[in-house]
């Protein structure tokens, strides 16, 4: 399992409007793409210099598909990357103020102390 | 040598610029209550006049990532263009460009790394809300060159909370050994009880209002030895999962000096965090600059 890895999908779909609005609408065909082209990338590097080694788990590629965000938060990726990049995704279709972030609690309520380890 | 006019510690509420800004139907209820407390915390920096602002607050994933990540890193550029994509789409934040001043930069990286923090630094640096926040709270004009500095409180493994109470004693005493006579506000953001992206965010209050009322007690009195014995970064996630923003409330505590109680001290509850305001003078302070005691400003 590799926190970094989800992490590292989590950063870089949300800083590119492109790449958020392919995750809300397609998701398989962009975790596809997206393990094809960014994965291995050391970001800041030129394409020919890019990491051979990094791969998502089974479980942990389902669970982006799916924009399972409560699966992501125990398999400890960082809770900030993945609250902002759903919110991003899914704030427009609720009507009222900070309705998904309540729902997104809500979906979390089980959890109990102590969090996952989201150390990298 | 220079001389520290203000050391300025806040929590920096990214939702405080669209907030005031709202109109009509659009504006909370707050809003109003909340822009009358942070006009008059900005009275305070304001009448101390400073010429510079040295600015501590934390990246959160956006120019610092875990490829590559920095416990303790200051800015030394002339310009910091700020705020990115995800706080403009998120929060509404404006894009700005604020002026540096290298020759802090470069004393406090030199001096700094000396007295034994080995400090990474960054010639290009574009900076986010929890130091354009400040900006927009405390001086809108954005018109003074400021010395950026950011702590990791975000990705583990962390720095100690010890270590932010010494950085800002060594910032503090750094500024002061400047060969300079420009006047300097140190000015730190952080949090109190936070919760983001776990069950327990964006409830009425923050997450934990009996430990925000203990931060609060501790920072207004720069009780940096009962704080010390109070968190640890094991128990900094029990009140929330984003606490350990909290440390950079300890590293102002470090600036400030140990049991100097602030001049000013203000609150505010909000949904989802208690805003919390604090400054100190340390030559007194200034004519017209608005006091407020411990007492005065504490939660209820």
């Amino acid at each position: 399992m590799s926190k970094y890895l989800l992490n590292k999908f989590l950063f870089t779909v949300d800083r590119d409007p492109e790449l958020v609005a392919r995750y809300r609408d397609e998701p398989a065909e962009l975790v596809a793409w997206w393990e094809d082209t960014l994965a291995n990338r050391i970001l800041g590097t030129h394409t020919g210099e890019d990491s051979t080694w990094l791969a998502l788990a089974d479980d942990e590629r389902r669970a982006l598909v799916e924009h399972d965000y409560v699966t992501l938060f125990e398999m400890g990726a960082h809770p900030f990357l993945t609250l902002t990049l759903f919110i991003a995704i899914y704030e427009e279709s609720h009507d009222e103020p900070l309705g998904f972030q309540l729902e997104y609690a809500e979906k979390l309520a089980h959890v109990t102390l102590p969090h996952p380890d989201i150390s990298t | 040598m220079a001389q520290v006019v203000a050391v300025i510690a806040s929590t920096h509420h990214p939702f405080y610029y669209k907030a005031s800004n709202a109109t009509g139907e659009e504006r909370p209820p707050f809003a109003d209550e909340w822009v009358e407390k942070v006009t008059n915390f900005r009275a305070t920096l304001t009448a101390a006049d400073p010429d510079v602002l040295v600015m501590v607050g934390s990246d959160h994933f956006h120019q610092l990532w875990l490829d590559n990540m920095p416990q303790f890193l200051v800015g030394k550029a002339p310009f910091y263009d700020a705020n990115w994509h995800n706080e403009e789409r998120e929060f509404g934040l404006p894009r700005m460009t604020l002026a540096g001043h290298e020759e802090l930069s470069a004393h406090i990286l030199r001096q700094g790394i000396d007295a034994g923090f080995d400090l990474a630094f960054s010639n290009e640096l574009r900076i986010d809300h929890s130091i354009t926040c400040p900006i927009i709270t405390l001086r809108p004009e954005a018109d003074l060159p400021i010395v950026p500095i950011y702590t990791n409180i975000f990705a583990p493994p962390l720095p100690q909370p010890h270590r932010f109470v010494e950085l800002g004693r060594t910032i503090r005493s750094l500024v002061e050994s400047w060969e300079s006579d420009l006047k300097v506000a140190i000015i730190g953001t952080g949090h109190l009880s936070l919760e983001l992206g776990g069950p327990r965010q964006f409830g009425p209050t923050g997450p934990d209002p009996d430990f925000d009322r203990r931060a609060v007690e501790w920072i207004a009195k720069c009780d940096t030895q009962n704080c010390l014995e109070g968190v640890s970064l094991e128990n900094l996630w029990e009140p929330g999962n984003a606490t350990h923003g909290f440390m950079d409330f300890m590293l102002m505590m470090g600036a400030a000096g140990d049991d100097t109680p602030a001049d000013y001290v203000d609150t505010l509850d909000l949904f989802h965090t208690m805003e919390a305001y604090f400054t100190w003078y340390p030559g007194g302070p200034p004519e017209g600059a608005p006091t407020r005691t411990y007492e005065q400003g504490a939660p209820a």
